[in-house]
């Protein structure tokens, strides 16, 4: 131990012992960052109306709270709807557009570039009373059509950066080999650039799943009426008191992340060899 | 010799418009993408500008803008949302970079690991984490508890519901942006440098300061810049933790049109924090490019 203190720790033969309090600080930091999430998970479980930790006893009550209520289940299934159209929509447009701008050598590609990534710059409140506004004119105010549109606009960025990132790493001289041993341009796309790209694009596809199914700001505008998001509704409920079964669906949206990212890592890990 | 080139001549055009004419059409595969934030973002955020400058009697008029000059609870609101951005920044510097520091010194299995506690809230919603800092630090919450059963105070501490809630929440939220890119930069650092700088007698202290730190500042930069300017346009963790006593910008925005249905006040408070927004990242971007900005520095 002693000697491990005063062994260097770094190129700057810094020792460990010089440095012990960045361990301690940086461990603590991470424990910091993880833990306040975690604890909501046991506290999901208590029976207690105050929520407790540890839990006096253990019950699932607020679980069957929120699968018994037919306003909770109708906001999920909002939101899941939302989130996979979402998913759906943002990666093939998302996709084609960060190809477009990568193999497109127009003038104004940069110009473009800066359009898509606007969704990322502009405030968010803006954007929600901007789309509440456009979405009262065109008729699609409280429907899953409309939310879907927003959310798009959202994850499009996250696409076009995270697909275009990977596009910049791909040697575009494969696809010129398929185009020149005759294979039509979308052939050449779909058989030996996507294949190589595909992590990426679904590494964006999680993300914008993700991007929709946790908003709240756009949501609290343009969903309401019969289709309120899970998360607006969460919001609402936050705002009065703190209700229990707001837990247990926080643990079960940790979890549908915890999925995702795992999903991530695994579609991330393969994609640096 | 001249016949061949007056030959080629014609086809070569047609070649170089035939070009021209694939790239137009490449392009226009960003079309849909484009169209969508055209018409969801551009052309509403265009119409609120336009708003911003009709008053009260539906005419043109400077009075919304005049109105946030003029009463001191629209100057507050601003100052609350520099303050709460400037603190949350710093704070999340002077906690983001040490650990960014250790993470990118350890080995590289035992970093990927570490880089899961920043990569997991980062991944979990936004939302669910507010409402975590919410149980944790109420009255009677965990924190209370356990700091009065450790005697560090003897009575519940007022720790939600103001100031303090805020940035406790806020810092918890923006660190990801700021580990994340700063954590990239270190990385991406070449470790013989070091090795160079304390091998011609640099002190750790020196070596870090006049060779480590300042090769990472364009990642530092650009995750600062991305922390204060998500914290500007802030909504849920200041409303959620801030008990109505933080306002910021996007608050008063969203309860003007709530509970007054101004959409001139609204707009114009917008149109200001658009504006902020977008002079912040245009003198950043006299120091990065726009796509390092959003990749984080590299």
């Amino acid at each position: 131990m002693a000697n491990w203190l005063k062994s260097p720790a770094s190129e700057t033969q810094v020792t460990h012992g010089q440095r012990l309090w960045l361990y301690v600080f940086a461990v603590i930091t991470m424990i910091l960052l993880v833990t306040p999430t975690l604890i909501v998970i046991p506290m999901s479980f208590s029976d207690s109306q105050y929520l407790e930790f540890p839990p006096d006893k253990w019950s699932t009550r607020w679980y069957d709270n929120f699968f018994g209520s037919d306003e909770w289940m109708q906001a999920a299934r909002t939101s899941i709807q939302t989130a996979i159209l979402t998913m759906l929509v943002a990666t093939p447009v998302g996709v084609a557009s960060a190809y477009g701008l990568h193999t497109s050598n127009v003038p104004f590609v940069r110009m473009a570039f800066v359009m898509m990534i606007t969704p990322m710059m502009v405030p968010l409140v803006l954007v929600a009373i901007g789309a509440f506004y456009a979405y009262v004119q065109l008729n699609i105010l409280y429907t899953v059509t409309g939310l879907v549109l927003a959310h798009t606009v959202l994850a499009l960025p996250l696409v076009i950066i995270v697909t275009g990132s990977a596009l910049k790493g791909y040697d575009m001289s494969q696809e010129q080999a398929a185009r020149s041993l005759g294979a039509p341009r979308w052939k050449a796309f779909f058989t030996v650039t996507l294949p190589q790209i595909r992590f990426a694009v679904v590494t964006s596809a999680l993300l914008a799943f993700l991007t929709s199914f946790d908003e709240v700001v756009v949501a609290m505008f343009i969903s309401g009426g019969d289709n309120p998001t899970l998360t607006r509704n969460m919001f609402n409920a936050l705002r009065d008191q703190i209700d229990p079964t707001i837990a247990a669906i926080s643990t079960l949206m940790i979890f549908v992340t915890t999925v995702m990212m795992i999903l991530a890592q695994i579609f991330g890990q393969q994609n640096k060899p | 010799m001249s016949m061949t080139t007056a030959t080629l001549r014609p086809n070569e055009t047609g070649l170089r418009t035939d070009g021209r004419l694939e790239r137009l059409r490449l392009f226009g595969l960003s079309s849909p993408a484009m169209l969508l934030i055209l018409v969801i973002l551009v052309i509403p955020v265009g119409w609120l500008f336009y708003v911003s400058f009709i008053g009260a009697n539906g005419e043109f008029s400077l009075e919304n803008y005049e109105r946030m000059i003029k009463r001191r609870s629209y100057i507050r609101i601003f100052i609350t949302t520099f303050q709460v951005s400037v603190l949350t920044t710093g704070l999340c510097i002077l906690i983001g970079y040490p650990l960014a520091y250790f993470m990118a010194q350890l080995p590289n299995r035992l970093a990927n690991l570490c880089l899961i506690t920043v990569l997991l809230p980062f991944w979990t919603s936004l939302l669910v984490r507010t409402y975590a800092w919410l149980v944790l630090l109420q009255k009677q919450g965990l924190v209370n508890q356990w700091a009065m059963s450790l005697g560090l105070w003897d009575e519940p501490l007022k720790i939600v519901h103001n100031m303090t809630g805020t940035l406790i929440g806020m810092v918890h939220i923006m660190l990801p942006f700021l580990i994340l890119p700063v954590y990239g930069a270190m990385k991406a650092i070449d470790r013989d440098y070091l090795m160079a700088a304390s091998n011609l007698g640099a002190t750790p202290r020196k070596a870090f300061w006049t060779v480590f730190f300042p090769l990472t500042t364009p990642g530092l930069f650009a995750g600062a810049l991305m922390v204060f300017i998500l914290c500007l346009g802030f909504f849920v963790t200041p409303a959620v933790l801030g008990g109505g006593k933080v306002i910021m910008v996007s608050m008063k925005i969203v309860s003007n049109i709530e509970l007054f249905v101004n959409w001139g006040a609204a707009s114009a408070m917008g149109v200001v924090l658009l504006i902020m927004t977008l002079v912040i990242l245009w003198i950043a971007s006299r120091f990065l490019r726009l796509d390092q900005i959003t990749s984080g520095g590299r």
